[in-house]
């Protein structure tokens, strides 16, 4: 029987998992460490969702082992598109369901969870909603109303499906700020996207997920890999990287060579325009 | 104007309609949310079926009413977790196949048919003070239940996936709630009858949710409407001389019609506002070129 390690707090070890019988994903093997921030990325239906539901239990396992240390608390934020926007609830309401298990037998809440919630809504820039419904929110205010209930538990490991989805450049920016925040304040983070390179390539660590199983594990700059991404979107792709800067770009079917991973020649890259390029 | 309330049988009818549309009520907001609205038709059907085997194996009708209820509503949720059947096919094939065996049993024993007409069309004027005792009782422990299990059963009903991940036992709290809802509708048979316990479920709820934004408030507010529309309903059917039940639902749709009308005026009063802004503003701006 395996067990986990002191400085682990998520161990897959050999895991095949899915739903109903059907097998997502096989041969997994993960080590979570706490403090981490970590990226799940793949196309769709390669199991991003399934891997991060299997950390809070969600999923069936069908072989291996997956375990999560002792006494972590979870936090869960899902996909925004899964929520029912019709359903009357206020924003603090949504907050205080994440405290439930306080005085869980009272249908109300205490002074003291209602406090909690108001300072996780201004620690998330959203305390003068508190009493607006869910529905007329904005996206990025959506995001950052699951990500209150996530946070009013004081989560250990705090599980985020597609964060950025359905939002724009400024608000993905501010979600993304607000999630190093918490890695800084010690939360260990794992999130799934699609966007490689306005999220993926900014994460100190990415899981790539294709073919049914991980095909990489590590930094960007190893899994950001032509012939990862290749084999994990069924398509050639062109890496460009730029100082700190990685781009991913589906390849043209006229740019000779890019599906091999070579280097796209000199003067083929514009910038249009930037801080730097005044005169573009 | 006070007539009705000289005779024991109306006081007792008026207190039963309350206690009862105040309770269909404030279960039927769990339902109406879950979108499972189609199954107060099914479970009232499906526990005619439990009644009539009751009576036949002579067993109390309450229990045997609501261990029938309860099972249908077990086989319900298990049949719907199937992608290929889904929950509406699932409360269709169920809950009328129930209903079959009360009808197969009525057929073949036809004695006692006129005892299940009461059950199909409710017989409030009916209630003897032991069943109003008994139907007190029933409210009394559904209220216990919804209070106890008030946190899990939203959280459940409003993202049932992370409220797995948040530790809530949901498996368990969709039974409990199984329970309830079957009770609800045994509570209300013989007030409503099989035919109108629908109405009584969904049509305070769906009121409450046309007023608020707010859970709690939607709550309080729906179990507020099912009470009186209980006591108005009974009260007005003295005067009218029409069946109790039919009268009950009729004064909710009538309230129902009022709110639906009521914001369509309301909706209309804020776009013609936002209009004459608009205008004004485009006024102002013309004025300032």
């Amino acid at each position: 029987m395996a067990t986990i390690g002191v400085n682990e707090l998520v161990r897959l070890d050999g895991v095949a998992l899915g739903y109903e019988g059907l097998v997502a994903l096989r041969d997994v093997n993960l080590r979570i460490e706490p403090g981490e921030l970590i990226g799940i990325v793949g196309p769709s239906g390669s199991g991003k969702t399934t891997l991060l539901r299997s950390l809070v239990g969600q999923t069936e396992i069908f072989a291996g082992d997956a375990l999560l240390a002792d006494d972590t608390r979870v936090g869960y934020v899902p996909q925004v598109e899964t929520v029912d926007w019709n359903f009357p609830i206020t924003v603090e309401q949504v907050a205080l369901l994440g405290s439930w298990r306080t005085r869980r037998w009272l249908p109300w809440t205490s002074r003291s969870e209602r406090n909690r919630a108001r300072v996780v809504l201004r620690q998330l820039g959203i305390a003068d909603l508190l009493h607006r419904p869910i529905r007329a929110l904005s996206g990025g205010q959506q995001q950052r109303t699951f990500l209150a209930r996530a946070l009013i538990r004081s989560p250990d490991l705090l599980l985020l499906d597609e964060p950025t989805s359905g939002v724009d450049i400024k608000t993905r920016h501010e979600i993304l700020h607000q999630l190093a925040s918490l890695n800084h304040a010690g939360v260990t983070v794992v999130l799934t996207t699609h966007d490689l390179n306005g999220v993926a390539s900014h994460l100190p660590r990415l899981i790539a997920l294709g073919e049914e199983t991980v095909l990489a594990d590590g930094p960007p700059s190893e899994v950001l890999q032509p012939d990862v991404l290749e084999r994990a979107y069924g398509q050639p792709m062109l890496v460009v990287r730029s100082g700190h800067e990685t781009y991913v770009l589906p390849v043209p079917e006229e740019a000779p060579g890019a599906h091999e991973g070579e280097a796209i020649p000199a003067g083929e890259i514009e910038v249009i325009a930037g801080p730097d390029h005044d005169d573009a | 104007m006070l007539e009705p309330f000289e005779f024991g049988f109306m006081q007792r009818a008026m207190i039963a309609a309350a206690l009862v549309g105040g309770v269909t009520a404030a279960v039927g907001v769990f339902v109406i949310l879950r979108r499972l609205a189609y199954i107060g038709h099914g479970l009232a059907h499906s526990i005619f079926g439990g009644a009539v085997v009751s009576f036949t194996l002579g067993v109390n009708f309450f229990l045997g009413a609501s261990i029938w209820g309860a099972f249908s509503v077990f086989l319900i949720n298990q049949a719907a977790r199937r992608r290929q059947i889904g929950g509406d096919a699932a409360i269709g094939i169920i809950t009328t196949a129930a209903f079959a065996i009360g009808i197969a049993v009525i057929s073949r024993a036809r004695s006692f048919t006129r005892d299940f007409e009461a059950a199909l069309f409710g017989e409030i004027l009916g209630i003897t003070a032991q069943d109003l005792w008994m139907t007190v009782a029933m409210v009394l422990l559904i209220s216990i239940v919804l209070f106890l299990f008030w946190k899990q059963l939203v959280f459940i009903t409003f993202d049932q996936d992370v409220a797995t991940s948040y530790g809530i036992p949901v498996r368990w709290v969709e039974a409990i709630f199984s329970l309830v809802l079957a009770a609800t509708v045994v509570a209300a048979l013989q007030v409503l009858g099989v035919t109108l316990i629908a109405a009584a479920l969904v049509i305070p709820p769906v009121v409450a949710r046309m007023l608020t934004d707010s859970f709690p408030r939607m709550f309080l507010i729906a179990v507020v409407i099912g009470a009186l529309t209980g006591f108005i309903g009974v009260y007005v059917s003295w005067f009218v001389d029409v069946s109790s039940g039919a009268t009950v639902v009729l004064v909710q749709a009538a309230v129902f019609a009022l709110t639906l009308l009521w914001g369509v005026i309301e909706s209309r009063r804020g776009r013609s506002a936002t209009r004459r802004a608009e205008r004004l503003a485009g006024l102002e701006r013309a004025l300032n070129d």
